[in-house]
């Protein structure tokens, strides 16, 4: 009995060295790839003499964007407000909604159709649209994000909290359990992993949400940086912009992933 | 007074292809502390009078009588285990042994004692903090047992609990659960599809038969208790196996299967 803990522990130590193991070696080849990538994007430019208004190189670009840095921080943070806010908005308004989908038949019948129509609805079509009806400013690229991010986050809220098995609703039944005891023990933390799925496909569209919006008519944020300086002959600024974009969009995602290890434990991992 | 009293029960679903009888003219009486498993072939109606029995669905017509009184809904003094242990994922093993008791509201302290009791007696002390993806399958429905139990209930009732798991694992638990039933005594309703996993725990046998399901025939099985595995190769043992294989195969004996 006592030799058996003991085999348990070393199997499970096992087990945890080699993931981080083959962890590590994947991060070293991606690091490895992407530096030659740019190694190659940057012999390319100099050898084909290609002009930088058409495509930077990766030394011009940094050397804009350090350049330019207090102007692109400004617009960075622009950009991430106008995510942030809108990102919150879709969540605290498609988890409640969820879940009086899920629990009235009428509200799924009517709403759920209604969601549909206004997902097939191109963004960028409305963008111009919310232009003329909210104006400049920051609020018009809000409701561009809270649009993009709603249904994804809806959509994975409703599944999450009908996963429940029907075994497990049996034996709730079975207890008499109220509609807000089910709620809280069971169907809430249910839907948990689920809901995470949602967020992060709807933190990625996000950033796209914000740019889309600050294309269509603005005086700030790397959307709008893009716009201009790819017109004024300023590529390496613009295309610091696009770098700039990338790294919040990654950043944010694994932000999410962060936050979803220290609340959902026990969602399955990829 | 029977603890379970049930005449003339019937079930009916509407299906795609018109009503599907599940049950028909169904009567049996279950005792007071009486284990009984109802075994046979899939359709035979056996988890649908499981289902009648917990109120967690209405019979089409008939009487259903728990401690003389009808069933209308769920009663609360019912502990139920299914083939799968659906265990919550994010609750160590403790707290999902005590889902019930939260529910019901009862004793902190008490349904604490009672669980951890519970654990010790299905070889699961130490593994309180454990959480459910870190057990076996053997393991998950060794708490998923304690779960059912933990709010005391009269009646336990089990849907093919060890169908999902590997042959010994089942043997080893299905000797379990008597030990336990054997310190606290409870009415069991016990559904299985195995004929020797339901003689080998079983006071009662109800044989039932599909299209529609019915009870084909009740046999009274006179092993000693406690029971153990060598049983199985008794004369007496293999008469009652031969009884129900040959009102579940329709009167052709073990021979045709």
């Amino acid at each position: 009995m006592t030799s058996q803990p003991v085999t348990a522990v070393a199997e499970e130590e096992d087990e945890a060295l080699e993931p981080r193991d083959t962890n590590l070696r994947a991060f070293i080849g991606a690091t490895l790839t992407f530096v030659a990538l740019l190694v190659a994007w940057e012999l390319l430019v100099w050898y084909l003499k290609i002009p930088t208004w058409l495509l930077p190189s990766p030394s011009a670009i940094a050397q804009a964007m350090m350049e330019w840095k207090d102007e692109l921080l400004r617009h960075t943070l622009v950009t991430l407000y106008e995510t942030l806010v809108g990102f919150a908005a879709a969540i605290a308004l498609s988890i409640p909604l969820a879940v009086l989908i899920v629990y009235s038949p009428i509200l799924r019948n009517t709403i759920y159709p209604i969601l549909l129509v206004f997902q097939s609805v191109p963004k960028v079509a409305i963008a111009p649209l919310l232009l003329l009806w909210i104006g400049f400013g920051e609020l018009p690229k809000i409701v561009v994000v809270f649009l993009v991010c709603f249904f994804p986050i809806i959509v994975a809220t409703a599944t999450g909290l009908a996963a429940v098995p029907n075994s497990l609703m049996d034996l709730i039944r079975s207890l008499s359990a109220s509609t807000m005891q089910t709620f809280i023990k069971i169907r809430f933390p249910t839907a948990m992993p689920h809901i995470f799925v949602g967020l992060k496909i709807a933190i990625t569209f996000a950033v796209i949400g914000a740019v889309i919006g600050e294309f269509v008519g603005s005086e700030s944020g790397l959307g709008f940086v893009i716009m201009v300086y790819s017109s004024q002959n300023r590529a390496p600024v613009a295309f610091g912009a696009l770098v700039l974009l990338t790294v919040m969009s990654i950043v944010l995602y694994y932000g999410i992933a962060a936050i979803e290890r220290i609340v959902v434990p026990w969602a399955p991992r990829n | 007074m029977s603890k379970i009293h049930i005449e003339g029960l019937h079930k009916a679903y509407a299906s795609s292809g018109g009503r599907v009888i599940a049950l028909e003219n169904v009567n049996v009486g279950i005792k007071q502390n009486e284990f009984v498993t109802l075994v046979g072939p899939s359709g035979c109606g056996k988890s649908t009078l499981l289902k009648l029995i917990g109120a967690l669905i209405r019979p089409s017509r008939g009487k259903l009588l728990f401690d003389g009184k009808p069933i209308t809904e769920p009663t609360r003094d019912v502990g139920i285990v299914f083939q799968e242990a659906v265990l919550l994922q994010w609750r160590n093993v403790l707290d999902n042994v005590l889902l019930p008791a939260e529910i019901l509201g009862l004793d902190k302290a008490q349904s604490r004692a009672r669980a951890m009791h519970l654990l010790q007696l299905v070889g699961l002390a130490g593994f309180e903090k454990r959480y459910p993806r870190e057990l076996s399958g053997g393991m998950q429905q060794r708490v998923s047992i304690c779960r059912a139990l933990v709010h005391n209930p009269s009646l336990l009732l089990m849907d093919e609990p060890f169908a999902a798991l590997d042959a010994m694992t089942r043997e080893e638990l299905g000797f379990e659960l008597l030990r336990i039933w054997d310190t606290d005594k409870k009415t069991v309703v016990f559904v299985t599809h195995n004929i020797t996993e339901a003689i080998l725990l079983a006071d009662r046998v109800v044989a039932m038969t599909p299209r529609p399901g019915r009870i084909a025939k009740i046999v009274e099985i006179d092993l000693p208790r406690p029971r153990t595995i060598d049983m199985e190769f008794t004369a007496q043992f293999k008469s009652y196996s031969d009884q129900i294989r040959e009102v579940i195969y329709h009167g052709s004996g073990a021979s045709k299967r």
